[in-house]
């Protein structure tokens, strides 16, 4: 045990936790009741101390071992019905092989919550990250996070079952880190006490339905179309809804932990500056450090990092977009054909107001440091100045050489 | 006070558990750290590259390490295999795990310390291998001034109990004594 010390009268304790360890520890004090999974790099160490936990008797759940990704979602899926909370994780080829799945949870309104360890699809076989898995399921109806460091992917758990499970949402969640960078980082984080997420974080209430042995009830039948859609519109409002409540939830874990992220987005340096930056993941860290020094030289510029992609935080970004000359959005995944994935979006909300210019980089876990965000970021300005064609959607790719032997 | 490091190890000898220690046991100090390993296709054997950030204030970026203060080799022979002042360009500090001191130009200070021979004295042998990382982790926290020996103690407590635990704190007690300039 370490350091202790206290936020208004509650307990901390600093640790120096690596990313998925952090992620179990978050899903214990959540205190799931089943956990189901398939083994993948770079997830893999998190299932596995959740199962060391199951086994010693410091968790007190329910651990169903399967032969896939698939299967490790149908139990959870089975399980949520049934009343129970839940976890799972996965990353990259086994997010994929959940496809199907992912649909079945989020139709059917049931609070599940996964860690999704960012990494690339291959071929090229490949372990690091980017984010092109996680974005693989958007349009899913799963609320979709990604944090930037381990005590954020910690707190983003936690809060992912309160915002799941609150009736006004009732919609599974997925929790992005990235792979490596922060699945695999030590760094110290602060952790509450159990008894501080028990008030906060009660359990599970019997929503949106729970399945019973003995009482007729059916799931997922079929319908008529007009029900179908109807049950999209539901899911469409939850949506919505969601935004309000994941602002919520960010704030009154402050009263725990001291820590705030500011809601849909963190904003950063953003309230006076002339160029913004959007960005997702554990690099935001990286291009901050960026912004410091570009500040230092006189640059007026800000990072709004989008910390949840689904449910898009549109009235933000069009807040902080249009008041900016213009907008640089750089992607770790691109939709081919089009442009970086994010920077779609984005341009899409700020067509007329402000121009984007997208940035495609750090696919396959390529590298990218501050120093690197410094060039990008001037080159963004320069052409901008300069009166170059920053009209709709650039989308540039950073490439880096190495590696070839 | 910012500083970052980088540990070149062979797959098995611990490189990673290093640089996690140190990371704690600046964080016992009362500062903040940041352990990153580089893990790609290694297997057992392979160069492994871990890397170590510590700081007064709370550390944002998340991405490699190329310009280190400092770089300790946990196998001399790795200095054979690659031109460390090609990888690492900038003037730094080496410590090396070696029982003489190496004959190299072109670096700010040169450490070394017999961590091989120390691990195999507390019997820490893993699988044929010498296991040298919590004596190499304790000549880096002097020699670079990351944390006191009483706090790579707690951190090694951390990851390791009982007997092993006290073989590792040994060792680590005796390379803290014995790392030379």
């Amino acid at each position: 045990m370490r350091l202790r010390w206290s936020w208004r009268g509650s307990d901390m304790d600093r640790r120096v936790l690596i990313g998925n360890i952090a992620i179990s520890e978050a899903v214990k004090l959540a205190r799931v009741d089943v956990i189901s999974a398939y083994p993948i790099t770079p997830q893999t160490i998190i299932v596995e101390k959740l199962a060391e936990m199951v086994d010693s008797g410091e968790l007190n759940a329910k651990y169903i071992r399967v032969d896939s990704e698939h299967s490790a979602l149908a139990a959870v899926y089975g399980a949520s019905s049934g009343g129970s909370r839940v976890f799972t994780a996965t990353s990259s080829h086994g997010l994929l092989y959940m496809y199907e799945m992912l649909w079945w949870v989020s139709n059917s309104r049931l609070p599940v919550v996964m860690a999704v360890v960012t990494r690339s699809i291959g071929p090229p076989w490949n372990i690091h990250t980017d984010h092109q898995d996680a974005l693989t399921v958007r349009d899913s109806g799963w609320i979709i996070g990604f944090a930037e460091n381990v005590e954020e992917a910690f707190d983003m758990t936690l809060q992912a079952y309160k915002i799941s499970e609150d009736k006004r949402v009732l919609l599974p969640s997925i929790v992005a880190l990235d792979g490596f960078i922060l699945s695999h980082t030590a760094e110290p984080i602060d952790i509450p006490s159990q008894e501080d997420i028990d008030r906060w974080l009660p359990p599970r209430e019997p929503l949106p339905f729970v399945m019973k042995p003995g009482e007729g009830f059916a799931v997922g039948n079929l319908g008529p179309d007009e029900v179908t859609m109807e049950l999209r519109w539901y899911i469409w409002r939850a949506m919505e809804r969601a935004k309000r409540v994941i602002n919520e939830v960010d704030y009154e874990y402050k009263d725990i932990t001291g820590r705030s992220y500011g809601g849909l987005t963190e904003r950063y340096r953003v309230e006076d500056a002339d160029y913004i930056v959007m960005g997702m993941g554990s690099w935001c860290g990286d291009i901050k450090e960026a912004i410091d020094m570009l500040r230092d030289e006189g640059y007026r510029v800000g990072l709004l990092r989008i910390r949840y992609i689904r449910p898009l935080p549109i009235q933000d970004i069009i807040k902080y977009g249009s008041r900016s000359k213009a907008v640089l959005v750089i992607d770790r995944a691109v939709s081919m054909g089009y442009g970086g994935v994010l920077a779609g979006e984005v341009a899409s909300i700020l067509r007329g107001r402000t121009p984007v210019k997208g940035v495609v980089a750090g696919l396959g876990g390529v590298d990218m440091r501050s120093e690197d965000f410094i060039d990008i970021i001037k080159r963004f300005i320069e052409e901008y100045e300069l009166d170059l064609d920053i009209n709709w959607l650039n989308t540039y790719w950073i490439m880096k050489d190495g590696g070839r032997g | 006070m910012y500083r970052e490091y980088i540990i070149l190890s062979r797959g098995g000898q611990g490189g990673v558990t290093a640089s996690r220690i140190l990371a704690s046991a600046a964080t016992y100090e009362g500062r903040w750290a940041q352990a990153i390993p580089e893990f790609g296709a290694e297997r057992r054997g392979a160069i492994v590259r871990s890397y170590l950030r510590v700081s007064d204030g709370i550390i944002k970026r998340h991405s490699k390490i190329y310009r280190a203060d400092g770089l300790s080799i946990f196998s001399s022979k790795i200095l054979s295999l690659i031109d460390i002042k090609r990888e690492i360009p900038n003037d730094l500090t080496l410590i090396v795990n070696s029982p003489y001191k190496p004959d190299l130009e072109g670096f700010k200070e040169i450490y070394y310390v017999d961590a091989t021979s120390i691990a195999l004295k507390h019997d820490l042998v893993l699988a044929g291998w010498p296991i040298v990382n919590t004596a190499m982790a304790s000549a880096m926290a002097k020699v670079f001034n990351i944390a006191s020996i009483d706090n790579i103690v707690k951190a090694i407590e951390e990851y390791f109990s009982g007997e092993i635990a006290i073989k590792n704190i040994s060792a680590a007690m005796e390379a803290w004594d014995m790392v030379a300039r």
